[in-house]
């Protein structure tokens, strides 16, 4: 099937150009970081994580969300969700790669990653998701590879991959709610020690995988006319709903738990986020708000059938809300563990512009893993006559 | 089938059964990490000193202010050539704070103006049930059989997860790399130094302990601070604790701290 790559217009590789020169680009100032370490990066003694843990775990997330497609289609049988299934299955395996580089970005000492194979720490929960996000690459990219070949083939997929279809329905909840133990149960840390995390977690995921993967879908077809589907889109925007709602409602009990109890310790990060500190406004507070203001609009536009099936409300309500689970994922949720200190004062930080270089260079990686992907699945839909309708 | 392989095979082989029958968050949380030694005979030496449970305890009021503490920490970067980095990225061993800072959750806006005022030394503590050592997923960071939580800086790979789940800042990652910010040759030539990407600590002196000498810090205070066996009810420890207020850090959090503050 590699073939499909060979005959693309030229625009696609000019594409691919691009990605190449901007990872070698970016790569450069990743080499500058080998050279003089994460002193590049705005972390510090307080503030050990910073952007690249809360873009890993923001794109398992990604990854996770591919299941919002696999679910309903092998659990309940819903056909209309097979022709856009192998875009979700190939974003999940573009988001892994980006995770397990955006680990490889944070570690001071990248060389010995795989110690943490060569000496497994059963009691760590780093050890599990390391392991069960190389599991998770692995099933999405038998299971997308052998039913896209199936599809080119006009046969139904081997009976041997459904067992493994179902294995990674549950691997897809496993992988996201690991990643949220690793804050989940941290002691001291008064921001992530609370039991929803897992399940903030998967329902951001759930809202914001799918919002990405619609977006992608409407820009393939209008680059060319792939169709998914118009009862597909048209579901998923509704799982997108629920989920976003069940992800505000989350955050809300958080607040409900912060403020009504009154524990200094569980409102003082949630305070910082929003109003700063000493009466001086973070500017990680500016986006905190915005991303309360997005959040809302977004839903206030899905949830109404008649604008959330609108052409232009809907990709503009899916980018809103990819941005507000983004912030609060992506920024408050490493900045409001860290902040306030192990000290209960004030560190600031503020990811610094090599910092994001590094980051953007990954998530052009990301891009380059999902363009070559997904063109090979473009071209055998076209092939096998499951392009439109 | 070498011994490395088949220990790897059976915990991955358990991690994947305990994932998919949903055990994970129990098999998660408890344990923790035990160094493994090399094939060989090791043997502490006849000089070491020996305890089932290290512990110290701070006289605070024996201490008239910072100046007080000056040659401890001074004894202590010394001892284990840490360097001093100004600014946010310091590697810190023993270093002191306010009373609102080390023991937040016990601050009383009237508190007496001595206590408040008074700077406090802070360091590991060593804790029984230590969280860098269960969320370190390497064992580069490790309790050793009497209490003391020690590390291997050349298996730590500077993901940072144990300065995340210590509540106590004790940790510091080389952001830069220590040995520029170190004179040449450096304080104490027979302690390894650092490289840049690994996260250090106090170690308690295990080094010196083997050896027979106290820690440097401990030796340094003159008296003031106390070391000694936890688990011996006629150590000077524990006499100091029977007879004497004492508070630890964060105690809620259920991390047990090896380290006492007399108030």
């Amino acid at each position: 099937m590699l073939e499909k790559l060979l005959s693309a217009p030229k625009t696609y590789y000019v594409w691919l150009g691009f990605l190449l020169c901007l990872i070698a680009g970016c790569a450069t100032v990743y080499w500058q970081q080998l050279q003089t370490g994460l002193s590049i990066t705005g972390m510090n003694r307080d503030v050990s994580w910073g952007l690249y843990i809360s873009q890993f775990t923001y794109f398992v997330g990604v990854a996770a969300s591919a299941v919002m497609l696999v679910l309903p289609a092998y659990f309940h049988h819903y056909k209309k969700f097979k022709r856009m299934i192998i875009f979700g299955e190939f974003m999940a395996v573009a988001a892994v790669v980006m995770c397990a580089l955006f680990i490889v970005v944070d570690l001071g000492q990248p060389q010995r990653m795989l110690n943490v194979m060569l000496h497994p720490t059963p009691n760590s929960v780093m050890f599990y998701d390391m392991m069960v996000l190389i599991g998770y690459l692995t099933l999405n990219i038998i299971i997308g590879w052998v039913t896209l070949e199936a599809e080119r083939l006009g046969v139904e997929p081997p009976k041997w991959v459904k067992p493994l279809i179902y294995l990674s329905i549950l691997w897809a909840f496993s992988i996201h709610t690991v990643t949220a133990f690793l804050y989940a149960g941290i002691p001291g840390r008064h921001y992530w020690l609370t039991a929803i995390m897992a399940a903030r977690f998967l329902s951001s995921a759930f809202c914001s995988g799918p919002s990405i993967l619609l977006l992608l879908v409407f820009l393939v077809r209008r680059l060319t006319g792939f169709d998914p589907g118009k009862d597909a889109v048209k579901t998923l925007s509704t799982i997108i709903v629920y989920a976003m709602c069940v992800n505000v409602f989350f955050y809300v009990l958080e607040l409900f738990t912060a403020f009504y109890s009154q524990i200094p310790g569980h409102a003082e990060p949630i305070v910082f986020l929003f109003a700063g500190h000493d009466g001086h406004l973070a500017w990680v507070s500016y986006w905190m708000w915005a991303a309360v203001a997005m959040a809302f609009i977004s839903l206030a536009i899905l949830i109404p059938p008649s604008l959330r099936t609108h052409p232009v409300l809907l990709p503009l309500a899916l980018v809103m809300l990819v941005a507000a689970t983004w912030i609060d994922k992506g920024l408050g949720l490493l900045i409001g563990g860290f902040t306030p200190n192990m000290y209960e004062s004030i560190t600031p930080y503020m990811p610094t512009v090599r910092e994001v270089i590094v980051a953007l260079g990954v998530y052009a990686i990301g891009a380059l893993v999902l363009s070559i992907l997904w063109k090979i699945a473009i071209g055998v839909k076209q092939e096998a006559g499951n392009f439109s309708d | 089938m070498n011994k490395s392989r088949r220990s790897f095979l059976k915990v991955a082989g358990f991690s994947v059964f305990a994932l998919s029958s949903g055990i994970v968050a129990q098999a998660a949380v408890p344990g923790t990490a035990n160094a493994k030694l090399a094939p060989g005979s090791y043997a502490k030496g006849d000089a070491a000193l020996r305890a089932r449970r290290w512990a110290m305890v701070i006289d605070t009021r024996k201490f008239a202010g910072p100046r007080d503490y000056e040659p401890l920490m001074e004894a202590c970067r010394q001892e284990h050539n840490v360097p001093s980095i100004p600014d946010a990225r310091n590697i810190k061993w023993f270093w002191l704070d306010s009373y609102e800072h080390t023991f937040p959750d016990d601050m009383n806006a009237h508190l007496d103006t001595k206590t408040r005022e008074a700077a406090y030394p802070l360091l590991c503590n060593h804790c029984s049930n230590p969280p860098c050592v269960r969320v370190c997923p390497t064992q580069a960071t490790y309790k050793m059989e009497d209490g003391i939580v020690a590390m291997d800086y050349h298996r730590c790979i500077g993901c940072r997860f144990c300065m995340a789940g210590c509540p106590y800042g004790a940790r510091s990652f080389n952001f830069k790399d220590p040995r520029g910010f170190l004179p040449n040759p450096v304080p104490n030539p027979s302690f390894p130094t650092r490289m840049i990407g690994v996260v250090e600590k106090c170690t308690f002196c295990a080094e010196r302990l083997a050896m027979g000498k106290m820690p440097a810090c401990v030796e340094a205070s003159e008296g003031r601070i106390l070391f000694g066996d936890l688990e011996d009810a006629d150590s000077k420890v524990r006499r100091a604790l029977a007879a004497n207020f004492s508070i630890r850090r964060k105690p809620s959090l259920g991390t047990q701290p090896g380290v006492y503050y007399l108030i």
